[in-house]
């Protein structure tokens, strides 16, 4: 059943307008939220914003609080954010995730009609941030902010956001070791033609300048291009663990020792070509696997979860803002309706409906009693309340999961894959050829055995078969992220290889975090019906009462309710508009249930008259049945959840009655299992959603987080899925798999290049002109191959025709 | 023979020119963002200059 008044969409958001309660002048907007954005951009004249897209604002479900923002007066809180700042202006980047379309660049980037303090703005659409330049005697950082959400971008603001961002200056250095091998090598690659070629002997001199200045071309390469591969030898010594790195760092020393040495002698050339060219193809490659998305936080804790300030109270009841670490015991703060409690806290003052769904997975809001105590990480639904904290944040019950040993040492456990399997012992391999070839030499003809064993770690270099397996995860990341699954790195597809257990949460990630199906059973409500009911349902707070209201999906004024009664566990009444209505279980209304419908039945009375009955129900996420069945014959599959038991049914008609259901479980037993399984030696997959599973998410093999808005906050985890995409996930980690096949044909390819180098090589008679062309040829060859294998393999993988 | 040996050292140093370029444009961030330019040259900048017509017809 659906309500069809006024099929009009809102000018700003596009959603359907329901009602013209609130718009008297034109129904061109479905709230007061969206209108009064519209308003102040239409007096600012940027309507131009309305123009560039249609509907390009969200739907402003709450005007944000006034004084919101007041803890950014703080200089304290507010230095932590700006970037830069002089006597006149202060720059300051800012994360605003509500960023999805060329309308949001362009109203963003006209802010300076709105608040004149502002001086300019920029937006990179990719991170979702606007980097603000203004005004500090005209304005602070918590007016920017107001302006920012007035205009419906409200700031996300947490700390530990901040800490994140020096991945940036790393990508750059990338970019110039790139630039700089790519120079060298060209360069040199330019001056070492009429080598090819064979130049002749009357041209000796200029040979020698020739060599001369490749020899200083390649110091650039050797010194800075390749030094992260000289870096990781020390890491992997350290480790005692021969790491790919070593050997590809071992032949660009040797290569450039043998080359200098034949320089200097007059004895050749040198191999300077190939050692520039091998470094520049790797750095590609890396730079290529390691595109990450920026606007993604795969390291997030609870710190990024709670506020940044909070509003205290002194004795007198005046309220002030201050950052969440100086909190203390006995301190008094205020929590408004829709923020989360940050500390362990007793109830002082208020009406208290905490939802600690995303913390611990219950479904229903509790409600507490004054005198209670209230841990942190629960939104307040409802009025303000006032509590006294009772422990600091970093000791509350929540964030005590954060001291557990996963997060310490979250990924170094993880990472011996078998790309490292192969390298090992292609590396010793490699020696055992060398070895042999010494000793051949050693007897036939002693003075080539140092150009071969050189020449053999020159052209044996596994640089192809690292490129195969960076091309390869490169693919494979920008495939899945085609998806909306976002990988933390390219080891978190390796690891997707070899999983054999998966486990799921339930709240969140198996049914939708905030929505429930809602159907009515009965005659067609009247619209008149639908009002009045809307307004006794507005009444309550009870968690069953919101969802149906919800489902109506009325604005509703406060006008003509009285006489309202919630009786617990029973129902409500009230007088409206003169007509007596009731709503509540059964028993409350006095009418006999049929038991064949699953789910909370709500039963609804006018005047003593019984209308229906509405059913509430999880919802859960589409294709999900089908998921687990496919799931259910490759994997061992599991369920936990924070939440009670009252949906058994239903979850048995998804999961089956075959596979561990766990209900009640704590953030730490959740995290328990999870150990379990690995000490039996099981890989796993850990699904989850909330605070409560990350625990769970950090000590699994592989943590998935799964979210409906991936911009939104998810804890930690190596791979973050968008929730509409669940359905897929048995093809997803099958084209994971897939993945293991590509680096294998390619690296037979290597192989095969490395066979005809070593040829020459073992004879001792390795023209730089053969390892010249062999070089870049395998290295294209490989970038084909793995290009060509990973398309077709998305193909097969995710083509619904072969399998649905 | 000479004349090869200024030509060699001449472009040698002409490409050395454009890695500078290379260097100063990574320098100032022009590699930072690769997307959003892409979408703001396609708007309207009469709106930066003209301050008094300012509304736009749909």
């Amino acid at each position: 059943m659906s309500i069809e008044v006024g099929i009009k969409n809102c000018l700003h958001c596009g959603n359907e307008i329901v009602l013209n309660t609130y718009t008297p002048s034109d129904n061109k907007f479905c709230c007061t939220g969206c209108k009064s954005v519209y308003e102040i951009i239409n007096n600012n004249g940027l309507c131009e914003y309305y123009s560039i897209e249609k509907a390009p604002g969200l739907k402003q479900n709450s005007i944000s609080r006034k004084g919101k923002f007041l803890f950014l007066q703080d200089g304290e809180i507010a230095s932590q954010f700006i970037k830069f700042q002089n006597k006149e202006t202060a720059t300051v980047v800012l994360y605003l995730p509500q960023v999805h379309c060329s309308s949001c660049i362009w109203i963003l980037e006209h802010l300076h009609k709105i608040n004149k303090a502002i001086i300019t703005s920029q937006v990179d659409f990719l991170r979702k941030e606007i980097t603000l330049v203004y005004n500090q005697h005209l304005c602070n950082l918590s007016d920017v902010a107001e302006t920012l959400s007035s205009i419906g971008y409200e700031p996300h603001l947490s700390l530990s956001a901040l800490n994140e961002k020096k991945t940036n200056f790393n990508d750059k250095k990338l970019i110039f070791k790139i630039g700089i091998a790519g120079f060298c090598f060209a360069n040199i690659m330019l001056l070492a033609f009429p080598e090819y070629f064979g130049i002749e002997k009357s041209d000796y001199q200029l040979q020698s300048l020739f060599s001369y200045l490749s020899l200083l071309l390649s110091l650039p390469v050797l010194l800075y291009s390749s030094s992260d591969f000289f870096i990781s030898i020390i890491h992997s010594y350290k480790q005692k663990y021969l790491n790919i790195d070593t050997p590809i760092a071992l032949a660009i020393a040797i290569t450039f020792i043998r080359s200098v040495y034949e320089i200097i002698t007059k004895t050749g050339s040198g191999y300077l070509d190939s050692m520039s060219g091998i470094v520049f193809f790797m750095l590609v490659g890396r730079y290529f696997q390691n595109k990450n998305y920026f606007n993604l936080s795969f390291n997030r804790d609870y710190k990024s979860y709670f506020p940044v300030g909070v509003s205290v109270l002194d004795n007198q009841g005046n309220e002030s803002q201050v950052s969440i670490s100086k909190i203390c015991k006995g301190t008094r703060i205020k929590v408004y309706d829709g923020e989360i409690v940050p500390a362990d806290a007793i109830l002082f003052y208020g009406n208290a409906h905490i939802d600690y769904s995303f913390v611990s997975g219950e479904s229903k809001p509790i409600t507490k009693q004054i005198g209670e105590i209230i841990y942190a990480g629960g939104k307040q639904i409802g009025g303000a309340i006032e509590l006294e904290v009772v422990k600091e944040v970093s000791q509350s019950y929540l964030t005590n999961l954060w001291n557990n040993k996963v997060f310490q040492n979250s990924s170094n456990n993880k990472s011996k894959s078998f790309i490292h399997f192969l390298s090992k012992n292609f590396t010793i391999v490699l020696f055992l050829i060398a070895f042999v070839t010494s000793v051949y030499w050693v007897f036939v003809d002693a003075n080539k055995v140092i150009s071969a064993v050189t020449a053999i770690l020159i052209i044996a270099c596994p640089c192809a078969l690292l490129l195969s397996a960076t091309f390869t995860f490169g693919h494979y990341t920008r495939y899945l992220s085609d998806k909306k699954v976002y990988c933390r790195n390219a080891e978190t597809i390796e690891r997707l290889c070899e999983i054999d257990t998966i486990v799921f949460d339930k709240t969140g990630t198996v049914t939708l975090q905030n929505q429930k199906t809602v159907e009515f059973f009965g005659d067609k409500l009247s619209e008149q019906n639908k009002i009045l009911f809307a307004k006794l349902f507005s009444q309550s707070n009870h968690p069953l009462s919101r969802s149906i209201k919800n489902y109506l999906n009325l604005q509703v004024n406060q006008i003509g309710i009285h006489d309202f009664i919630e009786i617990k566990g029973k129902g409500i009444s009230a007088k409206i508009d003169g007509v007596n209505l009731r709503a509540g279980s059964p028993n409350y209304i006095g009418v006999v249930v049929n038991q064949d419908k699953i789910g909370s039945k709500v039963f609804i009375e006018k005047d003593g008259r019984p209308l229906g009955y509405f059913i509430i129900t999880s919802q859960y996420r589409k294709g999900i049945n089908t998921l687990i069945s496919n799931l259910k014959r490759k994997y061992a599959i599991a369920m936990l959840s924070g939440d009670n038991s009252s949906e058994l049914e239903k979850i048995n008609i998804v999961f089956g009655t075959d596979i561990p259901l766990l209900f009640n479980q704590s953030p730490h037993e959740k995290l328990q299992y999870i150990e379990q399984l690995n000490k039996q030696g099981k890989k796993t997959i850990m699904i989850g959603d909330g605070l409560n599973d990350a625990g769970a998410l950090a000590a699994s093999y592989v943590g998935i987080s799964v979210s409906d808005n991936i911009n939104n906050f998810t804890p930690a985890s190596d791979i973050i899925l968008k929730g509409d995409q669940l359905f897929q996930l048995d093809k997803i980690i099958r084209f994971a798999k897939s993945s293991k096949r590509v680096i294998m044909g390619s690296f037979i390819i290597s192989i095969l290049y490395n066979i005809i180098g070593l040829w020459f090589a073992v004879q001792g008679n390795l023209q730089p002109v053969i390892a010249a062309i062999l070089m870049p040829l395998s290295s294209f060859s490989i970038m084909i191959f793995t290009s060509l294998l990973s398309y077709f393999y998305y193909k097969i993988s995710f083509d619904d025709i072969n399998h649905d | 023979m000479m004349v090869l040996i200024v030509l060699v050292i001449a472009s040698l140093f002409i490409a050395i020119l454009f890695l500078i370029a290379f260097v100063w444009s990574v320098k100032s961030g022009q590699y930072d963002d690769s997307y959003t330019p892409s979408i703001r040259i396609l708007f309207d900048n009469e709106l930066t200059q003209d301050k008094n017509n300012t509304l736009n017809q749909n």
